[in-house]
């Protein structure tokens, strides 16, 4: 299982990937920690004519606060993220999140960047990004843009980037005083995509719960959002959220699986906040 | 045949340079140029672990890591640990416990196991441990025996470090 | 380890010493088959079928070709020039049928996967570039998959030449069943199991290196398997070389179960290749293609109906079993086992008067299916678990105490079932009584039931279970397939002292060599790390069937201990000379020849030096023999059974359907224990297997056979952290016909564990009115049982 011969270029910074996108033309495809990207080339379910590989831009890892949000380089790794301090004390729905993220050996070479970009409705950090009502950083062709997480996933692997654009660098705007915050997942083994999973950050009245392993991509159930803001019990909302979700079978669970499931995770979720300690 | 591209890297702290595909992967690369094979391919899509080996301190997939991206890197693979000693209390309580049958998963779990007990500084729990080796795929033990030679090394790391 | 005579005579049986062999494992320097590279080698990579059924109308392999690198591209018709196909199937399993089946296809490919041309070049790379450039053009057929719909008239044929999709049916009928079930006084259930299609996911995938010499028409071929000797046959009959010139050599295996047994079109086209290009060939399954075309298992569909009567105890069993194998039986073991499995063992641990039992097996368009570890034993025991707890819950009887007055008595053996199958030496009612003891079988059911009323759902699952283990010769050499019964074992002595033993069994990790080592160290009386053992290569051990079937430890073993016996004799026969005694007043202890009492009289490094260096010095007419060879089979029964009992607790969440396995308890009885340690962990790896195929595995094919996940991210196999912490206790019960009275234990686990699962899940769900008989048990399916998912 040996991947189709493609050529490989490495990128200094972010723009010196832009100009190789651009310089290689047809074919380039970005190469960031590779956990998912590199077992597709190697099955040659996708192919590359040429790796640009950012792994070696030291300016687009770290995570730092800037005023009132914590800034995450695109190319720091799952570990460095889930070991951070800073993300353990302000962002624990993402600590808690990568509780189930891969196992040790992926998390220590997959980059939340690659994995936020490639956009699997299975995985974890879309939904927490949702949840938290993230702003996405990119660098392309046309030049530096944020964009609202919200206008980011479009469909199946299909997200907000350009043809040669590169998500350079989450910003999470810092949960206010009081927000509380719930994740779950349902995998049949530990560390496997979910069967279903849903991240939820509340604060007050106001409420984002982003589903994954639902769809076709993280997808925020505005429905149940609204209900809960308006009172309703985690029952209530769980029924609103069965009803309204836009569902995807895959082999491990149908689409009247996941729906059922989507139910769950929302009595769940939302039962733990209303028991558990605030964030 | 596809162009090639020169790596210089150190592979268990000797200075290796090769001419490779881009599209090698580490361990094959391990295995093919340097015959270095106790790194076992197993499914070469991530999933089974036999790959598993140290890059710069960290344990990653031999099959998810181009040999071009360990240029400048320092690789270490079962055959390094070995040879060194650091993981031979490991050998010696998989040994004990017969924590391995067929021996393929073998290195992908020690090196997964060495990096375990280094990054936990006390005695990790049975769930601990298992989690930690929830990557590393063995047909073999049902796992039991792999936990509990791991449990008994790191009870007699803590109270070697503790006298 | 210091050893005193008193441990003797059995220091090194029954002790659990970690095995010598190992220590290179954990090194990283075992010598698996993509290990081994050869001067000139080519790396095959196969063509295979993306269509479950398709013919094959013209393959152009001219891109393929120009690709720098690619030595040659072989098809189908250029593969059975030089090796003819096979029929697998035996001539004992009366009215099977199956039609040659060549290694590469020829004109039709009927599973996705089959091989139709294969490529050679000078990496695994280029080939895989140019197979994607061979350009095949098929002409697709209907597939036919569902082993039901396979059988109706109107189905497509898969073999053009036969009237159906029958591979074959097997009845059998002793005693009234009819009556049983018409008598109003007792309690009648009927229950459907379905059991999913599954694959063994060894480590180390399938492979070999053949290299060819055609200058003496000599064959050798490395490879990853279990049965040397057999593939030898294989290979001197399909490619018409003369069986003393081919060499199969089996080094470190990484995994077996089972799967790497049998023949594979795959192996033996690389071998015809190697033939024709005069080169050498390696073939190295990656994951995908072990996925397509190992062997794949189970796929069951059984309706089973018993009945008790008014004291509880069975009157009649009905068993009707439909498997679906492929399109082909496999060669040379016949895809017939498993089925036959089912039927001769249902009910195997029970008193049954009466029995009936129908087997159909099934041509379909899917990867073959064959023996794999346990061979047909989990649905047998799962099934009729599966009922005994239905029969207890249909009663109001305790389900343990169901078992115990329907247990074939401890001292009711011999024992002939209704099935015709010969028990001797079991103890099914010492197992389950020291099983319920281990788990504390009454504390367990309170706690289940104190949690039941606060909504926590757990189950408790119950098996009893018997294994087939050190098969006779009725097995397979009675059916003609070329498969030895027997096993031999040498034993020689060097200069030094030292032990030199061979055996015709095979080491995939159970600890076949350390077993042998120890029984041969015990036999002959010298320390373990005097004893080398060599296995695995034909042209130097002796003749024998391979580790398969549970039997290394009852045959290989016991012929070890016979040939170390022998050549015991004989070494004393020559010390007694030199040293003007009489044989019977010495022994041999510790590496030296003793009086009885222990009294070291010389070493045997003297005594061999002699013998080799300075036979000048030894009696006149003295010319001793230190090599000794025996061979073993069992000939007083068709197979030697081990039984045990074992037991599962789980917990099932009703909201998700996720099973979480608590606890798993084993007894189990396998005769003369060599060493503790390795039986206690064949049987840990085998309930895990087992706990596979009850809760993960499953290979899931369209409507049209395509295998939708063939990979490992999407094929879930067990992994650490949802396995259970087993505990295992042993009842010895040497078997008589043998004078080490070991009986297998490899296979155990795996045959109760997932009618265990199975019962402990349904047991959970019981206050919920329903249960669960389709495996895997994914959540799905439990939440489609509790009737909350539709």
């Amino acid at each position: 299982m040996k991947p189709g011969a493609f050529g490989y270029r490495r990128a200094e910074s972010a723009e010196d990937a832009v100009r190789l996108f651009l310089e290689v033309g047809e074919g380039a495809q970005y190469l960031a920690g590779g956990q998912s990207l590199m077992a597709t080339l190697n099955f040659r379910v996708s192919e590359a004519g040429t790796l640009i590989d950012l792994t070696r831009i030291e300016s687009l890892k770290g995570i730092e606060q800037r005023g009132n949000a914590i800034h995450i380089g695109a190319l720091t790794t799952h570990a460095s993220v889930a070991r951070s301090s800073l993300v353990r004390k302000r962002l624990p729905l993402i600590a808690e999140a990568y509780v189930h993220v891969a196992h040790p050996a992926i998390r220590n070479r997959g980059t939340i960047g690659g994995s936020i970009a490639l956009g699997d409705p299975a995985s974890e950090m879309p939904a927490c990004m949702l949840a938290l009502d993230a702003v996405i950083h990119a660098n392309g062709p046309a030049g530096k843009r944020s964009i609202p997480i919200d206008d980011f996933y479009l469909g199946l692997y299909e997200t907000a980037l350009e043809e040669g654009e590169l998500l350079t660098g989450i910003e999470i705007p810092l949960p206010a005083e009081g927000a509380r915050h719930g994740f779950e997942e349902i995998a049949r083994r530990h560390g496997d995509y979910a069967m279903a999973g849903l991240a939820v950050m509340t604060t007050g009245r106001r409420a984002r719960m982003a589903y994954f392993a639902i769809s076709d991509r993280a997808l925020r159930s505005t429905a149940a959002e609204d209900a809960f803001v308006s009172g309703a019990s985690p029952a209530e909302c769980a029924e609103v959220a069965t009803r309204e979700m836009y569902v995807f079978g895959d082999l491990n669970a149908s689409e009247n699986m996941k729906r059922h499931l989507a139910g769950v995770l929302m009595r769940r979720v939302l039962l733990s906040l209303d028991g558990g300690a605030s964030a | 045949m596809t162009e090639t591209m020169p790596i210089r890297l150190k592979v268990n702290g000797e200075a290796v340079s090769a001419l490779v595909e881009p599209r090698q992967h580490l361990a094959d690369f391990l295995r093919l140029h340097l015959q270095l094979t106790g790194t076992h391919v197993g499914c070469e899509h991530g999933v089974c672990g036999a790959c598993t080996v140290r890059m710069n301190g960290d344990i990653v997939r031999g099959c998810l890591t181009l040999a071009v991206q360990a240029d400048g890197a320092e690789i270490e693979t079962i055959e390094g640990l070995s040879e060194s000693g650091e993981i031979a209390d490991i050998q010696a309580a998989f040994h004990r416990r017969n924590a391995l049958q067929c021996g393929f998963c073998t290195p992908g779990m020690l090196v997964t196991t060495s990096e375990l007990l280094a990054c936990i500084d006390r005695v990790p729990t049975r769930e601990e441990v298992r989690s930690y080796l929830s990557g590393n795929y063995c047909r073999c033990t049902g796992y039991q025996a792999i936990v509990d030679a791991i449990v008994e090394v790191a009870v007699a790391r803590r109270s070697g470090s503790d006298t | 380890m210091t050893l005193t005579k008193y441990d003797r005579p059995n220091s090194y049986i029954g002790s659990r010493v970690p095995r010598p062999n190992i220590t290179r494992l954990m090194a990283g320097r075992g010598k698996y088959i993509d290990d081994k590279s050869l001067p000139r080698m080519l790396h095959v990579v196969f063509v295979r079928s993306p269509f479950a059924h398709a013919r094959i109308v013209s393959i152009d392999a001219t891109a393929a070709l120009a690709v720098e690198g690619v030595a040659s591209v072989l098809t189908g018709r250029d593969i059975v020039d030089v090796v003819s196909p096979w029929v697998g199937v035996l001539t004992h399993l009366s009215g099977m049928r199956s039609p040659p089946q060549p290694c590469v296809a020829t004109d039709t490919a009927r599973w996705q996967g089959e091989p139709v041309a294969m490529v050679l070049a000078s990496s695994r790379a280029i080939a895989e570039d140019a197979a994607t450039l061979v350009d095949v053009d098929y002409d697709p057929l209907d597939a036919v998959c569902d082993m039901e719909e396979a059988l109706e008239p109107r189905s497509p044929l898969i073999h053009p030449g036969y009237d159906s999709n029958l591979c074959w049916e097997r009845k059998v009928e002793a005693g009234d069943v009819d009556a049983a079930f018409a008598d109003p006084a007792n309690t009648v259930v009927e229950r459907s199991f379905d059991f999913g299609r599954h694959t063994g996911v060894t480590l180390e995938p399938r492979g070999c290196v053949c290299e060819y010499d055609p200058a003496e028409d000599r064959m050798t071929m490395h490879y990853s398997g279990q049965a040397p000797h057999m593939i030898q046959v294989v290979l001197a009959k399909h490619l018409g070389i003369p069986e003393g010139r081919v060499r199969v050599i089996s080094d470190d295996v990484g995994g077996s179960f089972g799967i790497k047994v049998h023949t594979y079109g795959d192996e033996i086209a690389v071998a015809g290749a190697a033939k024709l290009l005069k080169r050498p060939v390696k073939f190295a399954a990656d994951r995908l293609e072990s996925f397509q075309s190992d062997i794949h298992a189970r796929e069951h569909r059984v309706r089973v109906k018993a009945a008790i009567n008014g004291e509880g105890l069975l009157q009649a069993l009905d068993v009707d079993d439909i498997t679906g194998i492929g399109p082909y039986s496999v060669y040379p073991r016949s895809s017939g086992i498993e089925g036959n499995q089912v039927i001769n063992l249902t009910g195997a641990p029970y008193r049954i008067p009466a029995y009936r039992g129908r087997l159909r097996v099934v041509f379909q368009n899917k990867v073959p299916t064959c023996q794999y570890r346990a061979v047909g034993h989990p649905i047998a025991m799962a099934i009729m678990e599966g009922v005994m707890d239905e029969l207890a819950k249909a009663t109001g009887c305790d389900p343990a105490e169901l078992r115990r007055i329907n247990l074939v008595p401890d001292d009711a053996y011999p024992h002939v079932s209704a099935q015709g199958m010969k028990f001797a030496d079991l103890s099914h009612q010492k197992c389950l009584a020291k099983l319920l003891d281990l788990m504390d079988y009454e504390a367990l059911k309170q706690e289940r039931d104190r949690l039941r009323g606060r909504g926590v759902y757990r189950g408790i699952g119950i098996v009893s279970m018997v294994e087939v283990t050190n098969p006779s010769p009725m097995f397979y050499g009675v059916g003609g397939a070329p498969i030895a019964a027997q096993d031999g074992a040498s034993a020689r002595l060097d200069a030094s002292g030292a032990l030199h033993v061979a055996s015709s069994i095979t080491e995939q990790g159970q600890g076949t060599d350390a077993m042998l080592a120890q029984i041969a160290a015990d036999g002959f009386g010298v320390d373990l790390d005097m004893v080398h053992v060599k296995t695995g290569d034909t042209a130097v051990v002796p003749y024998g069937g391979g580790t398969w079937a549970s039997r290394g430890a009852g045959i290989g073993g016991e012929a070890m201990l016979q040939a170390c016996k022998a050549l015991k004799a004989q070494v004393l026969e020559a010390a007694a000379a030199v040293l003007q005694a009489k044989p019977g007043a010495l022994d041999i202890f510790r590496g030296a020849v003793t009086d009885l009492d222990g009294t070291e009289r010389m070493t045997l490094a003297d005594l061999a030096r002699m013998v080799y260096y300075r036979g000048n010095e030894l009696p006149a007419g003295l010319s001793p023999e230190f090599i000794a060879t025996r061979h073993y089979k069992v000939s007083d029964v068709p197979f030697v059974f081990t039984n045990g009992a074992m037991a599962s607790y789980v917990e099932v969440d009703t909201d998700t359907g996720i099973v979480k396995l608590l606890k798993h308890w084993v007894v189990e009885d396998v005769g003369t224990i060599i060493n503790e340690q390795l039986v206690d962990e064949q049987i840990r790896g085998g309930v895990v297997q087992g706990i596979g195929g009850a809760l993960y595995e499953e290979c899931v094919y369209s409507d049209d056979g395509q295998l939708l996940n063939a990979s490992m991210a999407d094929y879930l196999v067990p992994m650490s952290v949802e396995m259970p912490d087993i505990e295992i206790a042993h009842v010895m019960t040497p078997t008589s016909t043998s004078e080490l009275g070991a009986k297998g234990a490899g296979e155990a686990g795996t045959a109760g564990a997932p009618g265990a699962i199975m019962n402990a899940v349904n047991d959970a769900l019981a206050p919920l009115g329903c249960s669960i008989s389709k495996m895997p048990m994914s959540p799905e399916r439990i939440l489609r049982a509790l009737g909350t998912v539709d």
